[in-house]
C-alpha cells in the first residue's frame, strides 16, 4: 500500500517538473550576463593560486613566529584546495594530513620560543634577505623555465580526466600495478613500489625506535647531574671550574660543570 | 540538485553555484542547530544526573527556549580582547576551528549519497581536517597573552597529536572490512539486518568500536579528556580570555565535532543510515521503485543517521558527567599503552578473521563479504565497474550522478 501511495506521489512529480520547467525560464536573461561565459575552473585555480602565493609572500613578510606558521597554514592550504580543484582528493586530503597537520607541530614550537622576549619579533638583516632574495629568485626562474616548457601543460586542458582513486595508489604501494598505462608508453617494466614502500617504512621504524630509545635512556642510566659533578671534583667550587671553563676553551669536565653552574 | 536547476533553464554556472550554496547553508544549519538542541539537551541531562531540574522556565515547562536565550545574551555581550593580545590572531582562531570543524562535513554523508561532496578518499579527508581543529585551539591559547590559556593549548596540542594514532587505527578497520575509503559505499555495505553492521562483523571490530569512542571523546576535546579546559585548575582553558559571539564560535565548533565523530562512527560501525531493521526493504520500497520513493527512503536514512549520531552525542555528555577529569599523564597512558596496543591488535585480529571466515561463523549465515570492492577488478578491460549493488539497492540512483550537490571540483564548466 505505501509502495502505491509513493507511485502516485512520483507520478505526480513527474507532472509537476516539466510544467514548472516550461513556466519558468530566467535563462534568456541570466546567459545575457558576462558572467556567463566565464572558465569557473580557471578563476578558482587563480584564486587559490593567488592565495597560495601570497600568504607564502606573507610568511617572508612576517615577523613574529607564531604568524609565519600560520600564514605558512593558509598557503600549504590553498595548496590542499589546488589538489581538491584538479580531482586528485587523496593527494589533497595528504596535503592537509601531513603538511598542514606538520605545521602544527611547528606552531607548537613557535609558541614555546616565542614566551622569551628577544624571540617574538625575528628581524632579518639586510644581507641575509639579499641572499635569500637571490636564491628564491634563480630558483624561481629556473622551475618557471622548466615549467614553460612542458608544452602539454601551455594547452588548457578541455577534456575531463575522471578522478582517479586511492585504489591503484594503494596496489601500486604493494606491488601491482591495475592503471592503465599513458599511450605510447613501453607495456613492460611497470613495476609497483613495494620495495621502496617496505625500505621507507622499516626506516621509520627505526627512526621511531631511535626516538624513543633516547627519550628513554637517558633517565634510567644517569644519575643526577649534580652528582656526576660531585663525584668527578670533590674539592674544586662550582664557580671556580667555571671560570677555569671559559678560560681553557671548555675542557670535557669543566664543561659539564659549566653547565650545571650555569643552569643554578 | 543542479541538474534539476540546468533542468529549469538556468545556466550551469549559476545551478552549480545554487547547488554549492545550498548545501552548504544547510550544513551549517547541522553545526549551528545540532549546537542549540545540544546545548539544551546538555544542561538538562547534566541537571537529570547531578539531581536538579536544569532550565524549566524560558519556553515551557522543559525550557528548551533556555539556548535561544544564551544566544540572544551572547549576542549582547560586550566583546572583550586583553591588552597584550596579538589582535589579529585572537580575531581569527574562532573562525579557524569552526571552520575546519565545518569543513569536514561537507564529506560526511547523511544518507544514501545525500553527501555535499562524494570524495573518494572521504575517511581519510574527515579525519585530517578533523586534525586541524586544534589549530584554533592552540592560536588563540597564544594569542589570549594568558598563561591559563597557554597552558591550555599545549595541553590540547599534546592530546590531539597522540590520540590521532589510535583514531586512525580504528578507522581503517572498517575502510579494510568495505575495502574502500568510500563512506557512502563503507555504509551502503552494511545495508540490511543489524547483523550486517561492522559493529558485529566479528568480535575485534566490536572491540575497536569501544577504543574509536574512547579515542572519538579525547579527540573533540570532552570529559574526562577536557584537559584543555580544564575549569577547575585553568579557569577555563584556551577559551579563558573570549566572550560573547568568539566564544561561541567554540562552542559550536565544539558541538560539531562532536556530532562529526559521531556521525563517523554510525556510519563506520553502526551501518549509517540503514535502520537496525530494513523497514523500507520490508515494505516494499526500494530507491528503485520510483523517484519519489527513492527519496523518502532516503528521509529515513537520514532520520536513522541523525538518531545514531544524536545517540553519539547524548552518550558523550552522559560520559562526561559521570567520569571525572583524569590527569594528563593518565591521558598519555590510556592513549599509548591502552589505546594504541588495543587497536593495532585488534586491527590484526579483524584482517585475519577477514582472510580466513569471511562469511562469519555460521555458515547459514549470508553476508555479502569477501567480493572486491571497488570494481578496478570486475569491469572489463581494467574498467570500472558499476557500483557495487547490494540486495538491487540503487538500481534507479545508479544512473545520476553521485556528486550532484557541489561538484565544482573535478568537471570541467559548463
Amino acid at each position: 500500500m505505501t509502495g502505491m501511495l509513493a507511485m502516485d506521489i512520483s507520478s505526480l512529480t513527474d507532472v509537476i517538473v516539466p510544467t514548472l520547467a516550461t513556466t519558468f525560464r530566467p535563462a534568456p536573461i541570466l546567459a545575457a550576463l558576462p558572467v556567463a561565459g566565464v572558465n569557473w575552473h580557471s578563476v578558482l585555480f587563480l584564486l587559490f593560486a593567488a592565495l597560495a602565493c601570497g600568504f607564502a609572500v606573507a610568511v617572508v613578510a612576517a615577523d613574529n613566529v607564531v604568524r609565519m606558521a600560520l600564514y605558512l597554514v593558509f598557503s600549504l592550504g590553498a595548496t590542499a584546495g589546488l589538489f581538491f580543484l584538479a580531482g586528485a582528493e587523496f593527494i589533497g586530503a595528504m596535503q592537509l594530513m601531513i603538511y598542514v597537520g606538520g605545521t602544527l607541530v611547528l606552531l607548537v614550537f613557535g609558541v614555546m620560543l616565542t614566551a622569551q622576549a628577544p624571540l617574538v619579533a625575528i628581524k632579518a638583516s639586510s644581507s641575509d634577505r639579499t641572499l635569500a632574495a637571490v636564491a628564491g629568485a634563480s630558483l624561481l626562474a629556473l622551475l618557471l623555465t622548466a615549467a614553460f616548457s612542458v608544452d602539454a601543460w601551455m594547452a588548457p586542458g578541455s577534456e575531463v580526466v575522471p578522478a582517479p582513486s586511492a585504489t591503484p595508489l594503494g596496489m601500486a604501494l604493494i606491488g601491482v600495478r591495475v592503471d592503465t598505462p599513458p599511450p605510447g608508453s613501453p607495456a613492460g617494466g611497470r613495476a609497483g613500489y613495494m620495495l621502496p614502500f617496505e625500505i621507507v617504512s622499516v626506516h621509520l621504524l627505526v627512526v621511531l625506535v631511535g626516538a624513543a630509545y633516547l627519550a628513554r635512556a637517558k633517565r634510567r642510566k644517569t644519575p643526577r647531574a649534580i652528582d656526576a659533578v660531585a663525584s668527578a671534583m670533590p674539592v674544586e667550587p662550582v664557580v671556580a671550574s667555571t671560570a677555569s671553563g671559559v678560560a681553557s676553551g671548555r675542557p670535557a669536565g669543566g664543561a659539564k660543570s659549566a653547565l650545571v653552574g650555569g643552569g643554578r | 540538485m543542479a541538474e534539476f536547476l540546468i533542468g529549469l533553464g538556468l545556466p550551469g554556472w549559476l545551478a552549480w553555484s545554487i547547488a554549492a550554496l545550498v548545501s552548504a547553508v544547510l550544513l551549517l544549519n547541522v553545526i549551528a542547530g545540532g549546537a542549540l538542541v545540544f546545548i539544551w539537551a546538555e544542561r538538562k541531562i547534566a541537571a537529570r544526573i547531578q539531581d536538579r531540574l536544569g532550565p524549566t522556565r524560558t519556553g515551557g515547562r522543559f525550557g528548551w527556549l533556555q539556548s535561544l536565550a544564551d544566544g540572544i545574551k551572547l549576542l549582547a555581550k560586550e566583546d572583550l580582547m586583553p591588552e597584550g593580545a596579538d589582535g589579529l590572531l585572537f580575531r581569527l582562531a574562532p573562525y579557524v576551528s569552526f571552520c575546519a570543524s565545518f569543513c569536514a562535513f561537507i564529506a560526511l554523508p547523511f544518507a544514501f549519497d545525500v553527501v555535499g561532496q562524494r570524495l573518494n578518499v572521504a575517511v581519510f579527508f574527515v579525519v585530517a581536517v578533523l586534525g586541524l581543529e586544534v589549530f584554533g585551539v592552540i592560536l588563540a591559547g597564544y594569542a589570549s597573552a594568558s598563561k591559563w590559556s597557554l597552558f591550555g593549548a599545549m595541553r590540547e596540542a599534546a592530546q590531539v597529536v597522540s590520540y590521532e594514532v589510535p583514531l586512525g587505527m580504528c578507522v581503517v578497520v572498517p575502510v579494510m572490512l568495505a575495502g574502500t575509503m568510500d563512506l557512502v559505499t563503507i555504509g551502503e555495505k552494511q545495508a540490511g539486518w543489524m547483523s550486517n553492521w561492522y559493529l558485529f562483523h566479528d568480535p575485534f571490530t566490536f572491540v575497536i568500536f569501544w577504543v574509536y569512542v574512547t579515542c572519538a571523546v579525547a579527540s573533540v576535546n570532552r570529559a574526562p579528556f577536557d584537559l584543555a579546559e580544564a575549569e577547575s585548575e585553568l579557569v577555563a582553558g584556551f577559551h579563558t580570555e573570549y566572550s560573547g559571539l568568539r566564544w561561541s564560535f567554540f562552542f559550536m565548533a565544539e558541538y560539531g565535532s562532536m556530532f562529526l565523530v559521531s556521525a563517523l562512527a554510525a556510519v563506520l560501525f553502526l551501518g549509517g543510515w540503514n535502520g537496525p531493521v530494513p523497514v523500507a526493504q520490508l515494505v516494499g520500497l526500494s530507491e528503485g521503485t520510483g523517484d519519489s520513493a527513492a527519496y523518502f527512503v532516503r528521509l529515513l536514512g537520514l532520520g536513522n543517521l541523525i538518531a545514531k549520531a544524536t545517540l553519539g552525542v547524548l552518550l558523550m555528555m552522559w560520559i562526561r558527567w559521570t567520569l571525572p577529569r583524569l590527569r594528563i599523564d593518565q591521558v598519555m597512558t590510556t592513549c599509548l599503552k591502552y589505546c594504541t596496543p588495543i587497536a593495532a591488535v585488534m586491527f590484526a585480529g579483524a584482517m585475519f578473521w577477514q582472510l580466513f571466515l569471511p562469511g562469519g561463523l555460521l555458515p547459514g549465515w549470508s553476508r555479502p563479504a569477501g567480493e572486491i570492492r571497488e570494481g578496478w577488478l570486475e569491469g572489463p578491460g581494467g574498467l570500472p565497474a558499476a557500483h557495487p549493488t547490494t540486495s538491487g539497492h540503487n538500481v534507479g540512483v545508479a544512473a545520476t550522478d553521485p556528486s550532484d550537490s557541489s561538484g565544482l571540483a573535478t568537471r570541467s564548466p559548463r
